[in-house]
Formats: structure tokens, C-alpha cells, sequence
């Protein structure tokens, strides 16, 4: 296993800069998430790594050496592609022995490791079978075991759950956690699916326009945005923005007034801003809940039911839709008019150019408890 | 009654009424389909059957292009007769099976050479190049050019005298004197083979191309981390997924080349080092004006066609259902 380092790596298409000076610093062992919206350039960075594509400029180091010249089998990476990218005219057993076949090992050799590798990912009674003849996610533990053969110093993993139905996408997200607590091995892994980087991640790097926004583990991300970008990508339904005014700086915090609303205090190092600033409310829809007492108010416009909770939609004064979610079955009403009361500890405060604002210690240490 | 025996009650007439309408609603397609497909059964009996029924039927006769009127069935003697204890007809006849043996020798070699270079220049044009475009509109020009004019063109340049290939070839050296390339008997084989590889290489591309298209492009980059050498991916993992269109191409031409006629007649005209079977058959009805005898050795150039294209078929069949075991 092996660590990976991106000293300010960038890629150019054309006059096009996709991937725009992208440093990071990968341990060995570490389980990291590419997340970002499509065309993000997150896996163009991943096939970087796998040295599919030619870097334009900067630094890759694997074990601290420079391979920026090296190809993939010298990099000693290897990759599982969304389309599992099977050769379908060779069985199972084949098509994870291929890349094995020229590294010279003996048969015995190369049947072993297979064979190992089948027992780990249950493909044992498959093995005389073609690609065509298994399922979606049969298919997947196969390129999933053609990467494990070779034991390489890093695994690659390039959307590997797309094209599997909700169902499956659950089950191979936990054989995949399993797989790497059994391995210690290094992976890195792309996906635009927030709830694989949240569950899967020892660390996201959230990855937007060719840029990293952040980098943290799942919960930094969630409870510590650094902007409002990381904000509204982390977290299901995504964050909801209200344009705010600063009323009055507290020494617990920043008093905002959400236009044609009531007041709130966030609890967050407000001394760059001063009183009248347009800034951004954000509030998650899992921190607000209907109070006939709460500051913001709206009309609710529709009610989703999912049984273990549900959403209002609600439009607010100013004509902005924010979405709440509250468990169990909605009390209010479609049309009806309602307050909205939030957590006051788990309010975010964003500045006009969308940077977070500073949560102050001690009501982080609050939300901790509260959470 | 309980509320759902009625359902069943009330719904199951409809049923069986529906049945006979769809019944209905096939006997009609099928006859629209019959009579969208009429007109060119009507065209292809004009064009096609007719005329393979009457060759096969004159193949029976003594039939002769000066007077037609007086033709009389003979039975299988074009093919086979005895006479005072000799022999003759097409299956004894030594030329016949000189152009049987001209046209197979013909179809193996520049079939085979236009396969391996066809794979060539398609490996070549499947890759990513600046003026992809133009080079595969122009490797398709000996294609577009009329067999007649570029075999007309390329007796020009083969000429003892007058051609520019002796020209050159002896320009650097390398023949001392011109060579008669189309009348000499060592060299006129191949020199109709050359020109049919020159000519017919850019189809076997564009087939190969089409078949190359259709891979899909992951499995390279799987077998590029894999560390798999490019020669290696090439017969293992390229040549077994094209094989389906690679078995496709060489059926076309090999069809084409057992009747090959047009470039063997104006490189090397009625010569018996290259007379193919299309050949013969002409010389029979044309020059020889023998309706009769050449219509068999047409009907026999069917058979042989039919026979070898049926097993290239079965074999490539064979090789397809291991496959998808």
C-alpha cells in the first residue's frame, strides 16, 4: 500500500483547463472520496492518477516518487470503471487472470491468486461463466477481483455503482467499506453520489469547476462547510439558502434577520462583518421544525410523504421555496400557512462571496452534544 | 354469486371475441406484408431467377449462338459423355479445371493479402489523427475508380514497353530488362493479384473499420492499467470480438473474387495462366458461341460459388455458437 501525493497537478484540454493546480496529500491506506457535480473534472483527476490521461503540469507521487511519466502498470495502480469494462468474449476466470498472464508468474501462481480473490468476493461457482451471462452487480465483483489480482498500491474506483439499481448500490457500497477495512488498502473513489462519499469516505474532497472546495471527513463536511458550495452539495435534500441581513453583532453570535422574516442568532465569529451586510442563511431541512412560535414563516406549497418522515415544501415571504424535513407523519397542511422554527446550533452564516463564516467554539462543542 | 365470479363471468366473452380479433389483425399483416413484398419478388425472378433457371436449363442443351431455334435437349452431355470410349465434357475437360483451380488459387491469395492488409489499414484509421477524414476518403479512391478503368490503368503501367513500372524497376536497378508482367506465365498470376489487392484492400478496411467501431473503448483502458503489451490485446482481446465482422468481410470477397472476370479479361485476356471460371464460361458462349456447353460451365461456377460460401457459413457458424457458450 502506498500514499499518494498531487502537488499542484493541472490539466489542460486544448486552450481548456479542466483540472486548475489541485494539491493534495493521500495516506497510505486512506479510503478518499472525489465527489462533485458532473463535469466537475473529478474523474478526469482519477484517470490522472491511473495515468490514463497525461498531466499538463505539476507533480503525482506514488510513495513519494515523481511517476508523472510513468504508465499505469509502472504506477502500479488499478482501476474499476463504471462500465465494468469486462472483455465479454472471456469467462470470469479469464478475464481476472488476463493482466496477470504476462507478469510472469507461474500457472499454479496465477490460478492461486484468483482463486483468492473469487473467495473474497464470492464468485467461486461463477468462474466458467462470460460477462454476459451475470448480473450488474456480478459483473462488478468481477472488475472489482481483475483489481485485486494484482495487488496493486492503490485502487482506483471510477463511479463503480452507477449502473446498478438502489438495491445493489447499498449491498456493493458495504462489500466495497468491507473490502478496504479487510485490505488497509490505499483507494480512491469517484462518485457524484453524496450518500457513497458519506458512508464509504475516510475523507471527501469535495471538487468543483477543476478546483477542490474542501477536504475533511464526512461529518467536517456536514457540521463544517467552508463555503456554500460544500454546503449545498453535502447533505440530502441539500441546504437551504435564505438572503439575510446582519442586525446585530452578539457576542454568541450574529443576529441575521431572513428578509420579510423574524430574527435569528448564529453562532458564528461574526467580527469581519458589520451591521446591515447582505449575507446567506443556510439552514438544513433535518434543523427545521414547524413551531407556531418559530421566526420564519410561509405558506407550505406541497407535503411528501416517505412514511418514517417526511418534506414541506414552503415558500417563504420573499418567494424563496426552503424544504423541511420532520419525522413521521406531516401535521401541517398544503396552503396552510406555517412558522418554522430552526436549531439555532446548527445554523450556517455565508458571506457575500459564499465563504463560511467561522463557527465559535463553544456552540461547537454544543452542536457536537446535541448531535 | 360473489362480485368477482361475475367479473370473471362478464369479462370472459370480450376475451375470446379480443382473441379472434388479433387473429384478425395478423392474417391482415400478413398480407400487407405480402404485398410490400411482391414487387421484388416480381423483380428479383425477372432479374435473377429467370435467368439462373433458363442458364441451368440451357447447360442441358446443345444450344448454339447461331441459330438458337434448333436447340435440343441432351441431357447431362455437356457435363459428361462417352464417345467410341473417349471422354469429353466440362468435368473431363483439363481447362475447365485449370480455371476451376486459376480462380481458387486467385480468391485464397488476394483474399487472404486483402485481409491482413484490410486489418492493417483499419487498425491504422481507428486511430485518433489530425485529418482522420481525408486519409479515409482517400484510401477508399482504388475502390470508387470502376474495375474496368483501373484495370485498364494498371495494364497501361504494367506494359512491357511503354509501362512505368519496368520504367522504374529498372530505373533503380533492380530488373535488368522489361518484364512482360501480364503475358508472362510466372508473373501474370500475381501481377492480376496485386492489382486485385491494390484495388479491393480499401472495402476489406472500411468492413474491418466498421467492426473495429463497434468495440467498446473501456476494455483498452482496462487492459492499458493492466499493464497488457498492445500486440498481446491486439490477438486476444481485438481480433476474437471482430472475428463475427471479420468472417462477414472475407464471405463478400471471397464471393466476389470466385466470379472475378472483369480484371483477369482486360489484364490478361482469354491467357490459360489466369483464365478464372467467369472467364471460361465467356470464352464458351462468346468466342466459342457454345450456348449450351457454357451455360453448364455457368451453372457448374454457381455450384462451386454456393458450395464454398455454404461451408465458409457453416465454419464461421460453428466458430460464432462456441462463442456464446
Amino acid at each position: 500500500m502506498a500514499s499518494v501525493e498531487l502537488q499542484n497537478i493541472i490539466k489542460d484540454f486544448g486552450s481548456t483547463r479542466i483540472i486548475q493546480g489541485v494539491d493534495l496529500k493521500i495516506e497510505e491506506g486512506e479510503f478518499i472520496v472525489f465527489v462533485g457535480p458532473s463535469g466537475c473534472g473529478k474523474s478526469t483527476l482519477l484517470r490522472l492518477v491511473a495515468g490514463l490521461e497525461d498531466i499538463s503540469g505539476g507533480d503525482l507521487l506514488i510513495d513519494e516518487e515523481v511517476v508523472n511519466k510513468m504508465s499505469p502498470k509502472q504506477r502500479q495502480i488499478a482501476m474499476v470503471f463504471q462500465s465494468y469494462a469486462l472483455y465479454p468474449h472471456m469467462s470470469v476466470f479469464e478475464n481476472m487472470a488476463f493482466g496477470l498472464e504476462l507478469a510472469g508468474g507461474s500457472k499454479e501462481d496465477i490460478r492461486r491468486k484468483v482463486m483468492d480473490a473469487a473467495q473474497i468476493l464470492e464468485l467461486e461457482e461463477l468462474l466458467e461463466r462470460k460477462p454476459k451471462q451475470l448480473s450488474g452487480g456480478q459483473r462488478q465483483r468481477v472488475a472489482i477481483g481483475r483489481a485485486i489480482v494484482r495487488n496493486p498500491k492503490v485502487f482506483l474506483f471510477d463511479e463503480p455503482l452507477s449502473n446498478l439499481d438502489a438495491a445493489l448500490r447499498v449491498q456493493m457500497r458495504i462489500e466495497i467499506a468491507k473490502l478496504h477495512r479487510d485490505m488497509q488498502a490505499t483507494m480512491i473513489y469517484v462518485t457524484h453520489d453524496q450518500t457513497e462519499a458519506m458512508t464509504l469516505a475516510d475523507r471527501i474532497v469535495v471538487i468543483n469547476k477543476g478546483r477542490i472546495e474542501q477536504v475533511g471527513s464526512p461529518l467536517e463536511l456536514y457540521h463544517r462547510p467552508a463555503n456554500k458550495f460544500v454546503a449545498g452539495f453535502i447533505g440530502s435534500p441539500k441546504m437551504n439558502f435564505l438572503p439575510a441581513e446582519v442586525v446585530e453583532l452578539l457576542a454568541d453570535g450574529v443576529r441575521v434577520k431572513a428578509l420579510d422574516s423574524g430574527s435569528v442568532v448564529v453562532p458564528v465569529e461574526g467580527s469581519q462583518l458589520s451591521v446591515g451586510d447582505r449575507v446567506s442563511l443556510g439552514i438544513r431541512p433535518e434543523h427545521l421544525a414547524v413551531s407556531a412560535t418559530g421566526p420564519l414563516s410561509g405558506t407550505v406549497e406541497v407535503i411528501e410523504e416517505l412514511g418514517e418522515s417526511h418534506f414541506l415544501y414552503v415558500r417563504m415571504g420573499d418567494g424563496e421555496l426552503i424544504t423541511v424535513q420532520g419525522k413521521g407523519d406531516a401535521k401541517a397542511r398544503r396552503s396552510e400557512k406555517c412558522n418554522l422554527q430552526p436549531v439555532d446550533a446548527h445554523l450556517h452564516l455565508f458571506d457575500a462571496g459564499g465563504v463560511a463564516l467561522p463557527l465559535l467554539q463553544q456552540h461547537e462543542d454544543k452542536a457536537k452534544a446535541l448531535a | 354469486m360473489t362480485p368477482t365470479d361475475a367479473a370473471v363471468h362478464k369479462t370472459a366473452p370480450p376475451t375470446r371475441a379480443a382473441r379472434t380479433e388479433r387473429s384478425d389483425l395478423t392474417s391482415s399483416r400478413l398480407r400487407a406484408a405480402f404485398l410490400f413484398l411482391l414487387p421484388m419478388m416480381t423483380v428479383l425472378g425477372v432479374v435473377a431467377g429467370w435467368p439462373l433457371v433458363r442458364t441451368i436449363w440451357l447447360g442441358f442443351t446443345d444450344a448454339n449462338l447461331v441459330d438458337l431455334s434448333v436447340t435440343e435437349f441432351i441431357g447431362i452431355e455437356n457435363y459428361y459423355a462417352v464417345y467410341d470410349g473417349e471422354a469429353f465434357g466440362l468435368l473431363v475437360d483439363p481447362e475447365w479445371w485449370n480455371a476451376v483451380w486459376n480462380t481458387l488459387w486467385f480468391s485464397v491469395i488476394s483474399v487472404s493479402l486483402e485481409t491482413a492488409l484490410g486489418m492493417a489499414v483499419a487498425l491504422v484509421l481507428n486511430l485518433q489523427f489530425k485529418g482522420r477524414g481525408l486519409v479515409r476518403a482517400a484510401v477508399l479512391v482504388p475502390w470508387a475508380i470502376p474495375t474496368i478503368v483501373s484495370a485498364k490503368m494498371w495494364s497501361w503501367m504494367l506494359h512491357d514497353q511503354l509501362g512505368i513500372i519496368n520504367e522504374l524497376l529498372m530505373g533503380v536497378g533492380l530488373i535488368a530488362e522489361p518484364i512482360a508482367w501480364t503475358a508472362n506465365p510466372d508473373t501474370a498470376m500475381w501481377a492480376v493479384i496485386m492489382v486485385d489487392v491494390w484495388k479491393t484492400t480499401p472495402f476489406m478496411a472500411l468492413l474491418i473499420l466498421a467492426g473495429l467501431q463497434m468495440l467498446p473503448g473501456d476494455i483498452y483502458e482496462a487492459a492499458k492499467v493492466d499493464g497488457v503489451h498492445p500486440v498481446k490485446v491486439f490477438f486476444k482481446v481485438t481480433l476474437p470480438l471482430i472475428r463475427p465482422a471479420l468472417v462477414v468481410a472475407v464471405v463478400f470477397r471471397a464471393l466476389d473474387a470466385l466470379r472475378i472476370f472483369d480484371l483477369i479479361y482486360v489484364l490478361t485476356s482469354n491467357s490459360t495462366t489466369t483464365m478464372s471460371m467467369s472467364v471460361y464460361a465467356r470464352q464458351q458462349l462468346v468466342d466459342f458461341q457454345e450456348v449450351g456447353y457454357g451455360s453448364a460451365a455457368a451453372t457448374l461456377l454457381f455450384l462451386v460459388i454456393a458450395l464454398i460460401t455454404t461451408l465458409t457459413l457453416m465454419a464461421g457458424k460453428v466458430n460464432l455458437s462456441e462463442d456464446s457458450k
